[in-house]
């Protein structure tokens, strides 16, 4: 996955809470098998008026000039700033991916839901969690002022722009993934020893867990 | 509270995940040990990718389990693969046969009587037993977690790892309890319950926390009903939801095919009846409800919080407080096409959907029939599908003639599978269309582009099937 250092990006604001995963990605985009071709598809119902499916084009489509992220002046947008429970909802991991394709490298949101924060750590997408009031400034600014840019620097946890700044706290071990963009499955490997030690004992423990109907 | 030795007992949520704990890895997460894998279609075919392309194999074969279940057609299933009429869904369904050949996985392939959607199958098995940890691609993952079980719902990055290393990588969640006093009346369900929790404590509400349901309540209820409340548990922003092991749960597993019998049954039984929280154990966040009060439950809005009991009318947004609700209510009164004020009772359906991973297994199909019965679908209703959760309750629904009760009341029987819940297969809304449905999300567009979802009780959606319109199924009893 791609590290995750300093970043400098245009700011959209998505003014809405509970964002859940069926809307960043809608379920006729998941029957890929493949980890890529989301992007044209993200927010799908928002950005377009017509319904999608994996078939047609995004120049085949109606776009909806009203939804937010369809305004000229967001577009290029790497920083999304939205409200409360982001995420929430299905497990898709494909809703990362699509975020991440049509260009947003950081989300800053008052609060995010777990299985989408985890999902975002394991492709480097990184999640800022800021007090209401101070998202709710973010977003005003987004709206008011052209062009209206973030750098976010995830080693010194600080986001600044046209004036404004502020710090933001991150997990250590969150940090460390993103800023070093491991492979978490090489990460785990190292511990192999550990895991077949601990197997041992869990099947002598509980055996029950390792039978099947064979 | 604190026991005479000043430490704090330890809840279910602590015991089990102090029973995988592998190590702690040198950036702070804990590899927590899963005991079982389940797959289906959806979420998998990237994380076997990535797989062979690290020329990695699975850990543990034996832990996996697989079944297709979002993508199915409901109808004409002995056609088999080539009844998938969508290329790309039957792409999907195939990467998935080929996946499970190639690897060696286990798995219940669309035309095994087995297959079904994957957290029916599981528990239905017995591949679903107390004190494990058990992961799928699905949030829906939580429904196990009513066998004591810690079940969390995964990414597919995870999917692979936990192919690769049996392992997660997390940070422990917080623990949360939801005690539900009282009993629920005759027609409340479990359903009822957790939409009346999810109300109550917001889709938010238990985010960052693994949830522990206990109370009168829930310890009345059959394992199939606290399926249905763990369910949920996402919906509420749960990591998991759980209800501690009793005579209830181990009955319920006894004779299944995966787990255990005679001298290991005994010894796993011992072990199981310890799948409780000690009565000192401490508690993060809290949330009680008087379950007795209840009366059933209709969704109103485009978000689980958003919910009334049968006999209330639909919010104006001046009834929130908070802003951000506020305008979530906005929203979701100019998306269901719903006016504040307007008795639910008289919101009038175009489709009901009585199936999902919530309420599809045999007694939610029961409850269903006991209102269809000597009944008929009414006019104005263009479809009401009964989708069986598993070709095992299908079977069995047939042998108790469920069947013949749903069709001659004017619904259709269908196949397992995941269906209008999510709407990836042909079984949809259409654009405006209105739903009862038993499933678990009534997001925008979640049953098709445009539709209007209602989360009901199997009963519930039968009695709106019958109705034309909500109803409150006690007067159909």
């Amino acid at each position: 996955m791609q590290a995750f250092d300093t970043h400098m990006g245009l700011v959209a604001p998505l003014d809405r809470a509970n964002v859940d995963t069926d809307q960043i990605i809608p379920k006729q985009f998941l029957k890929s098998i493949r980890r890529t071709g989301f992007g044209d598809n993200l927010f799908d119902a928002w950005r377009f008026r017509d319904e999608g499916d994996m078939t047609k084009t995004a120049n085949e489509r109606e776009i909806n000039r009203d939804f937010v992220l369809n305004e000229p002046r967001y577009q290029g947008a790497s920083v999304l700033v939205t409200r409360t429970n982001f995420g929430c909802g299905s497990s898709r991991e494909h809703a990362v991916w699509a975020l991440l394709e049509y260009g947003f490298r950081c989300i800053i949101a008052p609060s995010f839901a777990d299985i989408f924060s985890g999902n975002s750590l394991q492709n480097g997408l990184l999640l800022v969690t800021l007090p209401d009031e101070v998202v709710g400034q973010l977003i005003e600014r987004a709206q008011t002022v052209p062009g209206f840019s973030l750098t976010v620097d995830l080693p010194n946890q600080t986001i600044a722009g046209d004036g404004f700044a502020a710090p933001f706290d991150i997990e250590p071990e969150r940090k460390r993934l993103l800023a070093e963009g491991l492979d978490e499955i090489a990460q785990t490997l190292r511990y192999a020893d550990a895991i077949r030690a601990f197997e041992e004992t869990h099947r002598q423990r509980m055996p029950w867990v390792f039978a099947g109907p064979d | 509270m604190r026991g005479a030795s000043g430490v704090a007992g330890k809840t279910l949520y602590d015991k089990i995940w102090d029973a995988h704990a592998v190590a702690e890895r040198d950036d702070g997460m804990t590899l927590l040990y899963i005991d079982r894998h389940l797959l289906h279609e959806v979420t998998s075919p990237q994380a076997f990718e990535g797989l062979e392309l690290a020329g990695r194999q699975p850990w543990r074969l034996d832990a996996n389990l697989a079944t297709p279940d979002h993508n199915l057609p409901t109808t004409n299933r002995a056609a088999g693969i080539g009844g998938i009429e969508d290329e790309i869904a039957r792409t999907q369904v195939i990467a998935l046969d080929d996946n499970c050949r190639r690897f060696g996985i286990r798995q219940f392939e669309m035309t095994d009587p087995r297959q079904g959607i994957v957290h029916v199958v599981g528990p239905e098995q017995g591949a679903t037993l107390p004190g494990m940890t058990i992961v799928c691609g699905d949030s829906h993952t939580s429904t196990h977690g009513a066998f004591a079980a810690l079940a969390q719902g995964i990414g597919t990055s995870d999917v692979e790892h936990v192919l690769a290393t049996q392992c997660l990588a997390q940070r422990k969640a917080g623990n949360m309890r939801v005690t539900a006093t009282g009993q629920l009346a005759r027609g409340v369900t479990s359903k009822d319950l957790i939409l009346a929790i999810i109300r109550q404590i917001g889709t938010a509400g238990a985010t960052g926390h693994t949830i522990e349901f206990g109370g009168s309540a829930v310890r009345a209820l059959s394992m199939e009903a606290r399926m249905t409340l763990c369910n949920m548990s996402i919906e509420a922003g749960g990591r998991a939801g759980m209800v501690a092991v009793d005579d209830t749960t181990i009955e319920y597993l006894r004779g299944r095919p995966f787990a255990p019998s005679g001298e290991m049954l005994e010894q796993a039984e011992a072990h199981w009846r310890g799948l409780v929280s000690d009565p000192d154990a401490e508690f993060d966040r809290a949330a009680d409800l008087d379950a007795s009060s209840l009366s059933p439950q209709v969704s109103w809005g485009t978000s689980p919080e958003l919910v009334l009991g049968i006999d209330e009318a639909v919010p104006s947004p001046e009834a929130f407080d908070e802003p951000a609700r506020r305008e979530l209510c906005e929203r979701a009164l100019a998306y269901m096409d719903l006016a504040p004020g307007t008795p639910i009772r008289d919101v009038a359906l175009d489709r009901v959907f009585i199936g999902s991973c919530t309420n599809a297994r045999i007694e939610d199909l029961r409850a269903a029939a006991d209102v269809a019965k000597g009944r008929r679908v009414a006019s104005s209703i263009r479809e009401a599908l009964v989708v069986p959760g598993s070709g095992l309750v299908k079977r069995q629904a047939e042998a108790e003639g469920l069947d013949a009760v749903f069709r001659e009341a004017g619904f259709e029987w269908r196949d397992a599978g995941c269906s209008m819940c999510l709407a990836m297969n042909d079984d949809r809304l259409y654009p405006g269309e209105r739903c009862a449905s038993t499933s678990n999300r009534n997001f925008e567009g979640r049953q098709g582009h445009l539709g209007r979802t209602h989360l009901v009780s199997p009963a519930m959606a039968a009695a709106a099937a019958v109705n034309g319109r909500f109803a409150d199924v006690r007067e159909y009893l």
